[in-house]
């Protein structure tokens, strides 16, 4: 158990460094000159010079990487250039936003997709089982995106129920917050238990092909019991191990969504960081980005020794 | 080998009869080639010029004559919709194209090296894994800008180690057979036995993989193009064509409904097609069934 756990800890030591390695790599060694990227061909040499000297660039790479690597880690990620304040305030500024987006979109695709996949699961080969597959094969095929556009339509537009977008900010009340933040989280939320959903059917399928569902069933415990208890317990591994994938594309949803409705969270920073060419903040949001889905990945991995007691057995 | 033996020529018989009671397999199959058609027709044939810019005739909901109606500047958007399958049936393509070019390779040598080689490869996808096609494209479009190129490497890029998981599964699943151990006894290196008996035997497997990822590119594209990191205009992309209808919701709903429903068919199309073949090719599931 504790070498399991030890073993995916270092793991994901590991892939955070090789992410970092890429990540330091593609957005400061590729350009060549990142500080002549960032401030375009009509900057004065004074400038850049100043900036270079700013983001440390006449330093050696590997010194560049350590340090730039070390200040990460404490948090120090850097001055931005287009709004010359120190880039974790402006990360958590919109982190206020972006995370409880995502947290609310998990929490809504969690609570559609397992007792969908259950329901179908228990009707397998049923009308309402192909009717729910059915249902889920068209989700998995709709982008978020679109569906978020027409879901402002209907209730913005059309009902005038929500908000068609914008963000009034939690100072305003936390209701206010969520209501802002619920039709993007619909949307994000959707097509993601609709993979979720079928990926628990199918793994309830095959744990309810296994011997001791029979026994619990012959020794005279209620159906639903027995699936909820005993198949749904078991069938939990497969189910995490997507919804830790999940999370890569829940969060790269989450940007692409936060334009729809335009709330100003880490997605939009990002966009405006690229238009602006400030590579101090797209280098930090994408690291952090590419850190959350690592650590998700090593939490779901953990998670495993929690909900399966073989493995904890197993050494 | 290429000669077909009555013996086969059976199980393709066989295989044929099972694919056409295959509902999910059948509809994919018509889907997917409707729209590969309609990609193919565009390039000879749309029923407006969508070069045109008949503004005069901007923003009409649909008609007899403009089925899917016209967008902002008065284009056709069926249309549109033809000539911007092209771009999403390119980007996919080639982005499976080249996850299955490096992936398969890296994960058949994987497989049959395993010890160290097995493991780097494994930490290699952990770590690309964790840049989903969206990361990846900021990244190039902050150095490079934007463009289509943009779009394919990105999800290129992220099909790299989904086939390289498949194939390398596969594989090992492969080696430990008697036949495998003929091969080796009667002489033959890992590189003629990777090519000779495991390849075949995974390339269904692959084609179900291919068809999953072409439809995930397809989806991918879409978002990119949508936030402007992929095709950029005058070239028409289903994803773009959301991006502009996105503010003029109000006054024409359908310059944002077709084109998403455009998508929505095409990947339920590809889904079906791949379901159906993992249906007809696997036989684990062909056993559950």
């Amino acid at each position: 158990m504790t070498a399991y756990l030890l073993k995916r800890l270092a793991i994901g030591i590991l892939t955070l460094l090789f992410a970092s390695v890429v990540v330091f790599a593609v957005l400061e060694v590729v350009p060549g000159d990142p500080a002549r990227l960032m401030l375009g061909m009509n900057a004065t040499e004074d400038a850049v010079q100043a900036l270079r000297e700013q983001m440390g660039l006449n330093l050696p790479l590997v010194t560049r990487y350590v340090t730039w690597l070390a200040a990460f880690a404490t948090g120090d990620f850097g001055r931005s250039l287009t709004y010359s304040v120190p880039v974790i305030d402006l990360v958590a500024e919109r982190l206020v936003v972006s995370l409880p987006l995502a947290l609310l979109a998990l929490a809504l695709s969690t609570v559609i997709a397992i007792p969908a996949g259950l329901f179908a699961a228990a009707r397998r080969g049923r009308f309402a089982d192909t009717a729910t597959m059915g249902l889920a094969q068209v989700g998995v095929a709709i982008p978020n995106f679109w569906l978020a556009l027409l879901l402002v339509y209907v209730f913005a537009v059309w009902l005038r129920l929500v908000p068609a977008g914008g963000f009034p900010g939690w100072g305003n009340g936390f209701w206010a917050g969520i209501k802002a933040l619920l039709m993007p989280a619909v949307a994000l939320a959707l097509p993601q238990a609709a993979i979720l959903a079928r990926v628990t059917r199918s793994a309830l399928i095959e744990v309810l092909g296994e011997d001791y569902i029979r026994t619990a069933r012959a020794k005279g415990l209620p159906r639903r019991r027995v699936l909820w208890r005993h198949a749904l317990r078991n069938a939990l591994i497969p189910v995490l191990t997507i919804m830790g994938l999940q999370f890569a594309f829940l969060l790269a949803g989450t940007i692409i969504i936060e334009n729809v409705f335009y709330l100003p969270g880490l997605g939009r920073l990002l966009f405006q960081a690229i238009t602006q060419r400030d590579l101090i903040v797209v280098e930090s949001v994408i690291m952090l980005l590419v850190a959350a889905v690592i650590v998700v990945n090593v939490l779901v991995d953990l998670s495993y020794a929690a909900v399966d007691p073989r493995l904890r057995t197993r050494r | 080998m290429t000669t077909t033996t009555p013996d086969e020529a059976e199980n393709w018989q066989a295989l044929a009869v099972k694919a056409l009671k295959n509902r999910s397999f059948l509809l994919g199959l018509v889907i997917t080639l409707l729209v590969a058609l309609m990609a193919l027709v565009s390039f000879f044939w749309t029923p407006f010029d969508v070069t045109d810019l008949p503004v005069t005739n901007r923003m009409q909901p649909p008609t007899a004559e403009h089925w899917f109606g016209t967008d902002h500047f008065g284009r056709d958007i069926f249309s549109m919709i033809m000539v911007g399958a092209r771009n999403s049936i390119a980007v996919a393509f080639v982005a499976v194209a080249i996850g299955m070019g490096l992936g398969v390779p890296l994960g058949c040598w994987a497989a049959a090296r395993r010890g160290w080689v097995d493991e780097a490869l494994m930490r290699f996808n952990d770590v690309i894994f964790a840049f989903p096609a969206l990361l990846s494209a900021v990244m190039i479009t902050a150095i490079f800008g934007p463009g289509a190129i943009n779009a394919i490497i990105a999800i290129g890029i992220f099909n790299v180690p989904v086939f390289a998981r498949v194939a390398r599964a596969g594989a090992l699943s492969i080696w430990p057979r008697e036949y495998i151990l003929a091969a080796r006894a009667s002489g033959k290196n890992a590189t003629q036995i990777t090519v000779e008996h495991i390849l075949p035997n995974i390339a269904s497997i692959l084609l179900v993989q291919g068809t999953i990822q072409f439809a995930l590119g397809i989806l991918a594209e879409a978002g990119l193009s949508y936030v402007g990191f992929g095709a950029q205009p005058p070239m028409p992309s289903w994803g773009r064509m959301l991006f502009e209808a996105q503010t003029r919701m109000i006054i024409a709903p359908h310059m944002a409904i077709f084109p998403g429903l455009a998508i929505v068919v095409t990947v339920l199309g590809l889904n079906l097609l791949g379901d159906g073949l993992r249906d007809l090719l696997d036989p684990k599931t062909r056993r559950e069934r």
